[in-house]
């Protein structure tokens, strides 16, 4: 069942290309049914593997002479990957449901994309995985550059350019490991058991974890991400933060870490308190967290600050990769769907409730604006998203933080520390968000919303259900982590991780 | 020599035979029937003989192959060479189909249509060749046919240019390579190449093969438009008709680089190692030279291009040092470099059809005569998106495949760090790919004027390929097992 949500993407974005181009109306309709069913599809099929371990859903020879097979499979991994990007495309649509330029192509990319993205999370063979990592690259860029808004072809060029960069990153030490294991077998399993020398790993490790790095939004390799977010349309905005960001850190962990567990292990020497590749990343993480954090507080653009607030918090799922503790590991998969939430539905109000309807983002612009008194919902809803984005108790953002931090304490205290005073910080960039752009202070303005009153255009049903949709997810998380956690534990209990285990503290 | 058993050279060499006779009845049709009528009569005419002829050259050779070597590998058909050669009647046919586009103003459609044959006939010939001599001739009357047709517009100074530039770089280099080819004659007393691969390993270190092996080299590696024997690549692609275009960048390409990789893997193999090193024969330093540049210069070069077929010149280049990877792989790669070429030409000759219609109606092939290009085509705009991201080795298109493939067989022999340059630099070809997909997709233009229909045979054709690129990609296995089980008996 759970391929089908791949097919039913790809069917969906074909049906959506040879559509007539009369009607208006038709493709978004296609399109949300399309999402919908492969949200059903995804919970469907979760609920149907039950538990987290991993299962193979088909596995047909499909370059023989290589050794390579169309194998699909999940674990809990997967499956809390695979329900958030079916979360993320049914909101996302939602939130495009005003698409009027060129609405069929809009939509048949933005599923080719939403299609990429399910097989990666359910690819067990590396060479299908990395074809649908590719296959997310192209609809990206089209989707910026054709739809998007501030400096869209710039945006788009840097975005496609850094994937493709990541991607032959990523090409190598595939290449490398299909070559070093005996050509013979693309599969993760048997790869990951194929015993690589030390040497062999200690380099290929690095390659591909920034690789898949460079799309997780790993410092210093982030700089296609505010850009790319801020020019892409919403839809694709909630898209890149929501679960192509989440593609990077998948395959950190299901690629680079599974398949080089000894790339991770201590040099012998130590340069500044650095020694292994490990400390190297979880720095580089903190600095994400803290750097994202600070650059995002003094952003005049509203769209700017939710763009670098990806990054810091996408740095907490590279710092809970690093832990290589369960706590870590469990925390980093729950940041990535929380995250993949929150970010969506900060997109959401930025891009499509304020920025459609005021055609503004500046801060000193929405000052004057009185959007809490002109456009209550969303302000309402920026403020849940803020309490969420900041990790509040209740939403799905505190467990996350909570348990990489707890992870990153056994590991690295010194670093736990500095991630501290990152969270800190995003307090304080959520807050001075919210302040300037929905909570002005009375007195510097005193003048009522002009005749070119904004609320002329209500927020519409489509874009209060996508708010639901999200809310409700990050709350039900919040609430209950269990209910993924049933599925990732297991996951990383599975033989896949073996090696991962001896490395840290598990 | 015993006497020659002809009716055998005319079993082994019928399709070639067929294809000639098919040549000579085009400029009869031609001539007879044709005289007086409009242009457009005469080459859809002289057009239809010649798509008709190679049409069943190709299933002849598909369904009834004819195996067997003649005179001591003058003339060898084996499943490896009839692969090829029915690969390059297809490759081909889909450039006579592209000639029924007006791009083309033909002014004597017959003799186009019949040199585009004997072209074809000329590379097959090349690939059958395992004997000096013969892929010496082979190799010339293919460049003197290809010479014609890429100086076949008179009216256009630039056609002339581009004729002229590569007749003068071509038969420099034949001569060259004829050079090299009697040096090895000298070295090792043999014209066959097994034979030649013994003698040159029985030669040593012997300073007159090795300067064989770089003359031969630089002859070769003037017919695969690699750097530094290149400069011709840019002026041909772009001032020649398109079709010739097409069929320099495609067909002459899998010939030269099949029969190259022939002469280096049989020839070579046994060639002197590099003196003092002793570790890689000379050919390999040289080969991993050439391609380096090739990568390197190829894709810098194209960034910057504002012709579109300036910039598919400067691709093939940088193709080309990657496919010479596939040849440093040895035996190993082999296979993956017949299916790079193979696919690669598929998608460079849509990518000329596709370039030709642009141009037929906007009278420049710049990049901002594309703005729009998906508006009023946009079933050929999604052709040359297949097209450009096969070149660019996106999946699943044949294009990534190919790369994979011959990345893989490159590692696989050692050449590391030739392996990351690739990669690199094939990342720095995503942007010029995507600049011509811009303008098509994103770009907007103010001319709203109607642009006349596109051929029935020319957008056949198109789809064709584009479906042939996407279904290669999407199951490499329908050409990849022909390749294995022909490696296999062929013996590599």
């Amino acid at each position: 069942m759970l391929a089908w949500t791949i097919y039913s993407s790809f069917i969906g974005a074909a049906l959506l290309m040879v559509l007539p181009r009369q009607h208006a109306s038709l493709p978004r309709i296609v399109a949300l049914v399309t999402a919908v069913l492969g949200l059903c599809l995804a919970f469907g099929g979760a609920i149907h593997m039950g538990s987290g371990e991993l299962r193979t859903i088909v596995r047909v020879p499909w370059v023989s002479a290589l050794g390579i097979d169309y194998h699909l499979g999940a674990d809990g991994i997967s499956l809390t990957l695979v329900v958030l990007t079916g979360l993320a495309a049914v909101a996302g649509i939602l939130f495009s449901w005003n698409i009027a330029t060129r609405p069929h192509e809009f939509f048949a990319l933005y599923l080719a994309l939403i299609g990429g993205v399910y097989g990666v999370f359910l690819s067990l063979d590396l060479f299908l995985l990395f074809v649908f990592y590719e296959i997310a690259i192209i609809p990206k860029y089209f989707l910026i550059a054709i739809w998007g808004s501030t400096r869209r072809e710039y945006g788009a060029m840097k975005l496609a350019l850094y994937s493709f960069a990541g991607s032959a990153m990523v090409l190598i030490g595939l290449i490398a490991a299909y070559v070093a294991a005996g050509s013979s077998t693309m599969n993760l399993m048997d790869l990951s058991a194929a015993n690589f020398s030390r040497g062999f790993q200690m380099w290929a490790f690095p390659v591909v974890f920034i690789g898949f790095g460079v799309l997780a939004g790993l410092w210093p390799f982030h700089t296609w991400a505010p850009t790319g977010h801020v020019a892409a349309p919403t839809a694709a905005s909630m898209l890149l933060a929501g679960v192509v960001m989440k593609l990077g850190a998948y395959g950190c962990l299901r690629v680079a870490m599974v398949l080089f567990p000894e790339g991770m292990d201590v040099w012998g020497i130590k340069i500044l308190w650095i020694g292994s590749w490990r400390d190297v990343f979880g720095l580089l993480a903190v600095i994400g967290i803290v750097y994202g954090a600070m650059v995002a507080l003094v952003q005049k653009d509203l769209k700017f600050v939710i763009g670098y607030s990806s990054v810091s918090h996408m740095g907490f799922v590279l710092l809970g990769l690093m832990t290589l503790n369960r706590v870590g590991l469990s925390g980093a998969v729950l940041q990535m769907f929380s995250h993949g939430v929150i970010a969506g539905l900060l997109f959401a109000v930025v891009g499509r409730m304020v920025y459609d309807r005021t055609h503004t983002r500046l801060l000193p612009e929405l000052q004057q604006l009185h959007l809490n008194r002109t456009m209550p919902f969303a302000a309402v809803t920026f403020t849940l998203a803020s309490m969420a984005s900041m990790g509040l108790p209740g939403f799905s953002g505190f467990v996350a933080e909570l348990q990489v931090l707890i992870g990153a304490w056994r590991a690295f205290p010194t670093l736990a520390v500095m991630t501290g005073i990152g969270i800190l910080l995003g307090v304080a960039y959520s807050i001075r968000a919210l302040h300037q752009a929905f909570f002005p202070d009375q007195v510097k303005t005193a003048a009522p919303a002009g005749p070119e009153d904004p609320v002329g255009n209500p927020i519409s049903v489509s874009e209060r259900f996508g708010v639901w949709l999200l809310i409700a997810a990050s709350l039900l998380i919040g609430l209950f982590p269990g209910l993924l956690l049933q599925w990732i534990v297991p996951a990383l209990q599975g033989p896949m991780f073996e090696a991962l285990k001896k490395g840290g503290n598990w | 020599m015993s006497s020659i058993d002809y009716l055998r050279l005319l079993q082994l060499a019928a399709p070639e035979t067929f294809l000639t006779l098919t040549g000579l009845m085009v400029l009869a049709v031609d001539l007879i029937v044709g005289r007086g009528s409009a242009p457009g009569t005469r080459i859809i005419l002289s057009g239809s003989v010649a798509a008709t002829g190679c049409l069943l050259a190709a299933g002849g050779l598909f369904l009834l192959p004819v195996y067997g070597t003649f005179a001591a590998g003058m003339l060898v058909a084996d499943p490896l060479t009839v692969l090829i050669k029915v690969s390059l009647v297809i490759l081909t046919l889909f450039t006579v189909l592209l000639a029924f586009s007006d791009a083309a103003p033909l002014a004597d459609p017959g003799e186009y249509f019949a040199l585009l044959l004997f072209a074809c006939v000329g590379m097959m010939f090349l690939t059958s060749a395992e004997d000096l001599l013969m892929v010496f001739l082979a190799l010339e009357f293919t460049s003197l046919s290809l010479y014609i047709l890429a100086a076949f517009n008179k009216q256009s100074p630039h056609s002339t240019e581009a004729g002229i530039k590569y007749f003068l770089f071509g038969s420099i280099s034949a001569a060259f390579m004829l050079f090299g080819l009697s040096l090895v004659y000298g070295v090792t007393g043999s014209v066959q190449l097994p034979e030649v691969a013994a003698g040159l390993a029985r030669a040593g270190n012997d300073p007159l093969a090795l300067v064989a092996l770089v003359m031969i080299a630089m002859g070769f590696g003037f017919k695969v438009a690699a750097v530094p024997f290149h400069l011709w690549a840019p002026d041909v692609y772009q001032g020649a008709p398109i079709p010739s275009a097409a069929l320099i960048a495609s067909g002459s390409k899998v010939a030269s680089f099949f029969v190259f990789a022939k002469v280096v893997v049989i020839g070579f193999g046994g060639a002197p190692a590099a003196v003092g090193s002793g570790a890689a024969p000379v050919w390999v330093i040289l080969l991993g030279i050439m391609a380096a540049v090739s990568m390197i210069l190829g894709n810098l070069a194209a960034l910057v291009q504002v012709s579109v077929r300036r910039l598919l010149a400067f691709s093939a280049i940088a193709h080309a040092g990657y496919m010479l990877l596939g040849i440093l792989a040895g035996t190993e790669g082999f296979g993956p470099l017949v299916y790079y070429v193979i696919t690669y030409g598929l998608a460079t000759v849509g990518a000329f059809g596709v370039v030709s219609i642009v141009q037929a109606r906007t009278g420049s092939d710049r990049l901002c005569d594309f703005a729009g290009f998906h508006r009023r085509f946009p079933v050929l705009a999604f052709c040359m998106l297949i097209f450009m991201l096969s070149l660019a080795g996106i999946p699943p298109l044949a294009g990534f495949f190919g790369k994979f493939y011959v990345f893989a067989a490159a590692v696989k022999a050692g050449s590391l760090a030739l392996f990351i340059l690739a990669l690199a630099t094939s990342t720095v070809s995503l942007f010029y790919y995507l600049q011509v997909l811009k303008q098509i997709y994103v770009g907007e233009t103010a001319d709203a004027s109607h642009w006349e229909p596109v051929p029935i045979t020319v957008s056949v054709a198109l789809l064709a390929m584009a479906f042939g690129v996407t279904l290669l990609g999407c199951f490499p296995d329908l050409l990849l097992n022909r390749i294995t089980i022909a490696l296999r008996i062929t013996g590599f």
